[in-house]
């Protein structure tokens, strides 16, 4: 499989100035997203989970350069994305694609499906006549499920659900190699999760689309994911394949995670143990030296406090699964 | 059977072709405004007084700037509104055709109006926009500049303008356009902070969208309902400013005239007994205030979704 993405040491920090301070004063650091490298592969799904505020739009968002970030990102073995000119940048954004949250928020309410689908062909592709553009788009509804008579409407005459597929046809009108989707199920019925992420999972197929899916649910993330990267206050705490991650979870704070996850079994459901981690997630203004986790992990010892843990594979693990723990082959 | 099957099938085939004609959220708002009474109302006067404007000229039996001398120096006999001398509304103090000169102030107390209200949507929206969605330096910078000049007293500048570069329409459009976009640049750039952080604005610019696209497909077009409800409250705001700079005796060049003209000199005559030198353009000028102010509510009312 060739490699798509290669992110090196990834850092997004926000300069948050004090209240009240001089306008020159040294501002707070806010460290959103703190060296993460990963890759992915053509064709390949990524899942990132964490809870609320750990990073993960942030990070997909710095891939894409919407957010400054610092670091390697470099395509498909080339450039390097964040130190590309802009105008070189232009090019790569038909070739990564976003997919929201809130899938009406991320329609203009004042345009029509067919013009809000089109805005990325007419963007990159100038030469395209109205016509072959209106082909184009009507194909693509024809293709995530939407009726191409429906052209003309607006988004507020659509469901939830069919807002979420006008958002992938227009993510896919410019036929990307890679999407981001940030938590694109969250919003909707899970009757209609589902029909979405399978339309995702069967076009992914089709067009051999690789997917970095953010989401903060595990069963959903399991479902359409080959790999999986558990994200704490910006760090990768674990990144695994998919079935090792959810069979053979070595870092305290991914089997935290596991353990919440509810089974749909009322005997099992009672009687399993969830591991309730205590305290909250630590500001990122001032985060805890050495282990990020320590202040909520059961294993933390002195030796946490003291060196931050390197990710990388370890005994206990599976081949490609990567820890960062030092305590990791304890229990 | 078959006919019903026929049937059926191009139903069928109609439902694939043909493109189903969407409901824009303006045809949205365009049917909660018909269905508002007072703004239809409002509209109704509006038409009236733009109609009266039109074509008053052609039904003046007399010139704005020609003396009856048969009624000269009798006017408060002589000179009430009457059909068969052809004065609908009388005759000023010099014997001059009110009829036509309503018309003529109405043209003028008008234009005044919208094209002040044309110069604060044009120039205000661009500049709100701009300052709002670029942000940064450029946005303090731009702000700024509209603060200092709101700090201005502005009549005091505008009457020292008049006075200087003598009286004339254009020094009065220049004078009132420079002002009138202030606060309209303050409101949609407020709109456009938050606009700004909408998830479509962000699909668009990580889709490789320019930052002047954006401002126009995306951020335009949503402001346009407060611009327009403002644009509307804006104009009689416009006619006022100028019917005080005219009562003031520093406005328009006669024999040209306008409202705030009629009304001062209306005013002045009072004492007299010829009572419909006053009260003419006034009913004019009352009722456009009126009817801007009810079409500005029921607009308001149409394009805010959230007011419903």
């Amino acid at each position: 499989m060739s490699e798509l993405l290669r992110v090196e040491d990834l850092r997004v920090t926000f300069d948050i100035p004090r209240r009240g301070a001089l306008p020159f004063a040294e501002p707070l650091h806010l460290r959103a997203v703190g060296g993460v490298d990963f890759t992915l592969n053509a064709g390949e799904t990524l899942g990132i989970v964490g809870e609320s505020g750990c990073g993960k739009s942030t990070l997909a968002r710095a891939l894409i350069r919407m957010v400054p970030g610092e670091g390697r990102v470099v395509w498909m073995g080339g450039d390097d994305l964040l130190a590309v000119s802009r105008r070189k940048m232009l090019s790569y954004r038909s070739e990564i694609q976003m997919i929201f949250q809130d899938p009406l928020a991320a329609l203009n309410p004042r345009m029509t499906v067919g013009q809000i689908i089109a805005e990325p062909l007419r963007t990159h592709r100038p030469d395209l006549s109205s016509t072959e553009v209106k082909t184009r788009v009507k194909e693509m509804m024809d293709r995530v499920s939407l009726l191409p008579n429906q052209i003309n409407r607006y988004p507020h005459e659509f469901s939830g659900g069919q807002c979420q597929r006008i958002g992938i046809a227009r993510a896919l009108i410019v036929e990307p190699k890679l999407i981001i989707c940030d938590e694109p199920v969250s919003a909707l019925d899970v009757s209609i999760q589902a029909q979405v992420i399978n339309l995702l999972m069967r076009l992914q197929k089709e067009l051999g689309l690789a997917l970095i899916f953010i989401a903060h649910d595990l069963s959903v993330v399991r479902h359409i994911s080959d790999r999986v990267m558990v994200l704490y206050l910006g760090r990768i705490m674990e990144i695994a394949e998919k079935h090792d991650l959810y069979a053979n979870a070595r870092h305290p704070y991914t089997q935290a995670l596991m353990s919440a996850v509810p089974v749909p079994d009322p005997d099992i459901e009672r009687t399993k143990d969830v591991i309730v981690l205590s305290g909250e997630l630590p500001s990122p203004l001032d985060p805890p030296s050495g282990c990020v986790f320590r202040t909520r992990c059961p294993r933390a010892q002195a030796l946490c406090a003291e060196r931050d843990p390197v990710l990388e594979e370890k005994p206990s693990g599976r081949p490609g699964q990567r820890i960062a723990c030092h305590f990791a082959d304890e229990t | 059977m078959l006919v019903e099957q026929q049937k059926m099938e191009s139903l069928a085939g109609r439902l694939v072709e043909e493109e189903v004609k969407g409901r824009s959220p303006w045809a949205d708002a365009r049917r909660r405004f018909v269905r508002n009474k007072a703004a239809m109302f409002g509209l109704v006067i509006l038409v009236f007084v733009g109609a009266f404007a039109l074509f008053g000229p052609y039904i003046a039996a007399w010139s704005i700037d020609e003396l009856d001398f048969m009624v000269l120096g009798q006017v408060a006999e002589l000179g009430g509104p009457s059909i068969e001398t052809g004065h609908y509304f009388g005759t000023d103090d010099l014997g001059r055709d009110l009829f036509a000169r309503v018309v003529q102030g109405t043209q003028i107390s008008l234009m005044v109006g919208l094209v002040g209200a044309a110069i604060a949507v044009i120039v205000g929206t661009l500049w709100g926009a701009i300052a709002g969605y670029v942000g940064g330096a450029t946005d303090n910078v731009m702000m700024r500049t509209v603060d200092i000049l709101m700090a201005i007293p502005y009549m005091f500048v505008l009457i020292l303008l008049l006075v200087m570069f003598g009286r004339s329409i254009a020094m009065l459009f220049f004078g009132i356009g420079l002002l009138s976009w202030l606060d309209m640049s303050r409101i949609v750039r407020g709109q456009t902070l938050s606009l700004k952080n909408m998830e479509y604005i962000e699909a668009a610019r990580a889709t490789g969208v320019s930052g002047f696209r954006i401002i126009l497909r995306h951020i335009v077009p949503n402001l346009l309902g407060i611009v327009a409800v403002y644009a509307t409250l804006l104009v009689p705001l416009m006619i006022l400013t100028e019917s005080f700079i005219s009562f003031l005796g520093l406005g328009v060049q006669e024999p040209l005239t306008s409202w705030g003209a009629l009304i001062s000199e209306g005013a002045g005559t009072m004492q007299y007994g010829t009572l419909w030198q006053l009260l003419f353009p006034l009913f004019f000028f009352v009722i456009t205030l009126f009817g801007f102010f009810f079409v500005g509510d029921g607009l308001r009312d149409a394009l805010d979704p959230k007011d419903r």
